[in-house]
């Protein structure tokens, strides 16, 4: 029963209400320093995000279901018409992929010739995202693989049109990761168009990156297309990042004020691809696949 | 014994883990900033209901999964949602007999310390600040506040009855 009274008696059994809200809030503080300063505090969040996964599991329960029932109520002539339309797409990427073939073969003896460091390429692996967190000041998704698929910290996400993010964090069976545009993810990156190097900054909105270290006499533009440097060590180089959206120059800022719209479809993905590229993990993530 | 007390708990495990399930289901981009803190709504409301069953360990508790679940710095939710249902315990007699409009101010309060605390933590770690639709979720908690009292009450006296 829970009337005021009994409750008023029982006011008794709660002992020391204030010595253990100050216990908690010291053990907050501590673990928030220890969380900070390093990542000491891993194996217990792993341990915790497999509690919270079918938490998980039933909030993306709902989205699942809308897709199903979308894709089981899709008409024979739908299916039909997205059929023909992808076979049209697969021939023509299979051109393409045709040719990037030789030139791929071309570009290894090239380098070959020149001495140079062979290129790595990477494992690529499809996985579908269960949860996103998007607020002003955050940008996260979790995807539905982790650890056990051979997952690990700061690795590369991608979507079919460029960069999306890297993971943070690593769960048994899910991935937190951030997304470019949080604001507090930096990404190395090049022009394509002549190899000028820079640093794109997430400003927490979905389409805008900012490049703060551009100098006032930077040869960029509007339209020029940026790529990852590979410089960071995180990500595999030449993947596409952003397209550069504004440049002003302000005549007496040391900097060029510069901004970016995000290749990738930042808050439309619903699936994404995970780059197995830095060769210390290329063996483990292997095995992992096998 | 047990199971009576099992069902005792059961209004408020349901409604916590719906408030968790609520706070985490991805919402279209215009609507995100305007979430309520769940989580805090329901946790004051039984820490003012139930303080002997739900109090500092349990706001603490959900706090660290919270916290887990949304990728925030372990300890961030969970501090600031012990503080507030602290208060809310110390004070929790005297809400009792607010009138609705009172209590309804009263958790405005809560709801803007416990997104302060949270804004706080953010500023020290030197996560960039936020702009103002960061305490759209306070007035938003306020708005949905009353009628969410009176369904938890209800489904509160719907179980006792059973019982």
């Amino acid at each position: 029963m829970l009337s005021s009274q009994s409750d008023r008696s029982r006011l008794a059994r709660i002992p020391a209400l204030g010595l253990r809200a100050l216990a908690l809030v010291s053990l907050s503080i501590l673990l928030m320093v220890l969380d900070h300063r390093d990542n000491h505090l891993d194996a217990v969040r792993r341990a915790i995000s497999a509690a919270v996964y079918p938490l998980q599991i039933v909030v993306a329960a709902p989205t699942r279901f809308w897709v199903w029932v979308r894709d089981a109520g899709a008409t024979r002539n739908e299916l039909r018409l997205q059929n023909s339309r992808l076979k049209v797409e697969r021939l023509l990427t299979n051109a393409r992929l045709q040719r990037f073939t030789a030139l791929e073969a071309e570009n290894d003896r090239l380098r070959e010739l020149l001495e140079a460091r062979r290129q790595v390429r990477g494992e690529v692996r499809i996985a579908e995202i269960i949860a996103v967190d998007a607020n002003p000041y955050r940008h996260n998704l979790v995807i539905a693989i982790g650890q056990q698929d051979g997952v690990y910290d700061g690795q590369a996400i991608v979507d079919v049109n460029g960069v999306v993010g890297q993971i943070v964090e690593v769960g048994l069976m899910t991935a937190q990761a951030i997304l470019i545009s949080d604001p507090d993810h930096a990404l190395p990156v090049e022009v394509n168009r002549n190899g000028l190097r820079t640093v794109a900054f997430g400003t927490g909105e979905f389409d805008r990156l900012e490049l703060p270290f551009l100098p006032n006499n930077a040869d960029i533009r509007a339209g020029d297309l940026l790529v990852t440097s590979g410089l960071g060590g995180t990500f595999p180089s030449g993947y596409p990042v952003a397209i550069v959206a504004n440049v002003t120059r302000i005549p007496q800022e040391p900097f060029a004020d510069v901004t970016a719209t995000p290749a990738a479809a930042l808050n439309q993905v619903r699936e994404v691809m995970l780059i197995w590229s830095a060769s210390p993990a290329v063996e483990s993530a292997d095995e992992a696949n096998d | 014994m047990i199971s009576t007390r099992a069902s005792r708990h059961l209004p408020a495990v349901i409604t916590i883990l719906l408030a968790l399930m609520l706070t985490l289901v991805p919402l279209p981009k215009a609507l995100a900033p305007f979430r309520p803190d769940w989580v805090a709504l329901i946790l004051i409301y039984w820490a003012m209901t139930a303080p002997s069953s739900y109090n500092v360990g349990t706001a603490w508790l959900i706090g660290i999964f919270l916290d887990v679940a949304q990728g925030t710095l372990l300890g961030q939710h969970a501090l600031a949602l012990c503080v507030v249902v602290y208060i809310t315990i110390k004070f929790h007699l005297l809400m009792r007999v607010f009138p609705l409009l009172q209590l309804t101010a009263t958790v405005f309060a809560l709801l803007a310390l416990h997104q302060f605390l949270l804004f706080w933590i953010n500023g020290v770690t030197a996560v960039t600040a936020p702009a103002i639709s960061y305490w759209a979720p306070v007035i938003i908690g306020s708005i949905v506040w009353p009628f969410l009292s009176m369904f938890l009450t209800g489904v509160r006296f719907r179980a006792q009855t059973g019982n």
